[in-house]
């Protein structure tokens, strides 16, 4: 069976301390046996472990560039955040130029797949206003959707039924392959350039389709080192060639980070969020109806949005500044090139063929007359706990244990604060014991001394 | 028959800040005990505006949840000023709200329509002077 989730562990570095227990949204981690422990049914590859873990203890499983070797046609996809690496003089066309030269056949440029997604949100607007489905949320970013599937069922209707811009590209560069070669379609190898785990994820288990397009997913760390020393060494004319190249517009570069999808739909109702744990305060909103005047709502599991990605290199913030930069140019280079600008072409547009089911990892027992008992036990249970919600149990707070001993995995000494108590009754028992013990056979004084005599 | 679970809440008048904790309590509780996502959705939304109304109007309040295998009873219950004319408090658009509460957002009429619009089952008591109590009944299969 595909893996379900894409971050991982590696223990040797993991020291049990309680940094992602404390930040993990969905409280998919404990620490058990002073190693964390992560539920593959409830992460949602968001990577806030990844960035929070102070001694570097959680990765990415993420594809390296020995996945291209089985194919005979590699292609690139980059994601808009990879622009965002780096700094001037980088251009559009030299990152592109680079990230080619490392050993792929073909680049393409997910902005492109973007631009496609937002013509689409476009023309699907009118038809969600009227279905009762808004707001519509993007479902752009993998971690939200899950989130949504795994805390928010009653919002699914909600996401933008099409596949990402990554799954768009894919398709528009495996058909333009297989028209521009004689390979067949298993021949060639699509890779996505990432800037985080969810995205693997949304490869090895696809969102909305049962087919990807993609075969594999690199981060951009991986590629980051390789692409910056093909920088150093780029030869001008192969940039020439590749400003010549059909590219995208600033609607789609913008995508990289917040805020950039919701710039190119035709609605000035919209809201953009960031960083998870406020995505799940405005899905609360969402659900409590709080939010009656918004049409659009850009969720991005991470700060900044994907140039925040945990598998990006540069600091989020000089990031930000340069996909401003990025944005700009290709604004000037939209206005130069009208005929070099790619255009969206409507038939690429991947709708959902099936809606994300409701994952229902958080409830207690499928018998709701057992998940009664349960909760009502965990309440009890959660009531008698210190309440300190320190986390040296292994589990975030004190609820979370009470949960993990009414689901049988944890049990209340685990607490240190009940072991302490525990300790303490039974060394008053024991002293009451030897006290009881002592009387029973040590003879009296008086005895003792008729003893002697 | 199994008892149900029974939540309790506090809601503090006039408190915007932690208004909707009651409500996002029992919607987290729900979820936990696998009621139907449509259900829970619709629990919540008749339970938030039932307690953003003693938020607004009544200094606050007595969230009282108790789940059945099979429906949920929300009981918020005010020691507020009462509602003198329920039925025209039930036309959309009515409102009594104070104007800090319309800036924020809140007392837009919607409150009691929206709550009967969300639940199987909803009836108010109320006396002017002493308060109200609402209930709300969501039943989880339709």
């Amino acid at each position: 069976m595909a893996k379900l989730h894409s971050v991982r562990l590696n223990e040797d570095k993991c020291v049990g301390c309680t940094n992602c227990i404390k930040k993990c949204p969905t409280e998919a981690i404990r620490v058990r046996d002073g190693k964390a422990r992560i539920a593959e049914e409830r992460c949602i590859d968001c990577g806030e472990c990844i960035k929070v873990c102070p001694h570097h203890a959680k990765s990415a499983e993420m594809d390296t560039l020995d996945a291209l070797k089985p194919y005979r046609y590699t292609i690139a996809l980059a994601a808009p955040s990879l622009y965002a690496q780096f700094g001037t003089p980088a251009t559009r066309p030299m990152v592109l130029a680079a990230l080619l030269n490392i050993g792929f056949d073909d680049v393409y440029e997910v902005a492109i797949g973007a631009e496609v997604v937002t013509k689409g949100t476009c023309d699907y607007l009118p038809l969600a206003r009227s279905s009762s489905r808004l707001p519509l949320i993007s479902s752009a970013c993998p971690a939200v959707v899950r989130v949504i599937q795994e805390k928010y069922p009653g919002l699914i209707d909600n996401l933008v039924p099409f596949d990402s811009p990554m799954e768009v590209t894919a398709e528009l560069a495996r058909r333009d392959a297989l028209a521009r070669t004689n390979l067949k379609p298993q021949e060639i190898g699509i890779f996505f350039i990432s800037p985080c785990p969810a995205k693997r994820t949304a490869v090895t288990n696809p969102i909305g389709n049962r087919l990807t397009q993609v075969d594999g997913v690199l981060a951009i760390a991986e590629v980051y080192p390789q692409i910056l020393a093909k920088l150093e060494k780029m030869n001008p004319d192969q940039v020439v060639e590749f400003e010549q190249r059909i590219l995208a517009d600033a609607t789609g570069v913008g995508w990289g980070a917040s805020g950039g999808e919701a710039m190119g739909l035709q609605t000035e109702k919209y809201l953009v969020v960031d960083g998870i744990h406020n995505v799940i305060d405005i899905l609360e909103e969402i659900e409590n109806e709080r939010l009656r005047d918004i049409e659009f709502i850009e969720a991005n599991s991470c700060m900044g949005g994907c140039i925040g990605g945990p598998l990006t290199v540069a600091n989020r913030f000089s990031a930000k500044s340069r996909m401003n930069r990025y944005i700009q140019e290709a604004l000037v280079f939209e206005a130069e090139h009208q005929d070099s600008v790619y255009k969206p072409d409507r038939d690429v547009i991947r709708p959902w063929t099936e809606m994300p089911q409701a994952n229902n990892a958080l409830t207690l027992d499928p018998d709701i007359f057992k998940a009664l008992e349960k909760y009502e036990q965990m309440e009890k249970i959660t009531h008698h706990l210190p309440g300190l919600d320190c986390g040296a149990c292994g589990a975030p707070d004190c609820a979370a244990l009470a949960e993990d001993i009414v689901r049988g995995l944890a049990v209340e000494s685990d607490c240190i604060f009940k072991l302490k108590e525990r300790i303490r009754s039974v060394a008053a028992q024991m002293s009451e014991l030897e006290f009881e013990m002592n009387r029973h056979t040590k003879p009296a004084e008086g005895e003792q001394e008729h003893g002697h005599t | 028959m199994i008892e149900p679970v029974k939540l309790e809440y506090k809601i503090r008048g006039s408190d915007f800040i932690n208004a909707g904790e009651a409500s996002s309590g029992t919607k987290k509780a729900l979820n936990r005990l696998g009621v139907s996502p449509a259900a829970v959705k619709r629990a919540a939304i008749a339970m938030y505006e039932a307690e953003i109304n003693a938020v607004i109007h009544a200094d606050g309040g007595e969230a009282e949840v108790f789940i059945y295998s099979d429906h949920v009873i929300i009981r918020i219950i005010d020691q507020g000023p009462g509602i003198p004319d329920v039925s025209l408090a039930m036309q959309e658009g009515w409102s009594t709200a104070p104007d800090i509460a319309r800036e924020m957002g809140f007392g837009a009429g919607m409150g009691l329509p929206n709550i009967k619009k969300h639940s199987d089952d909803m009836s108010i008591e109320t006396e002017i002077g002493k308060g109200t109590t609402v209930t709300i009944t969501v039943r989880f299969q339709v």
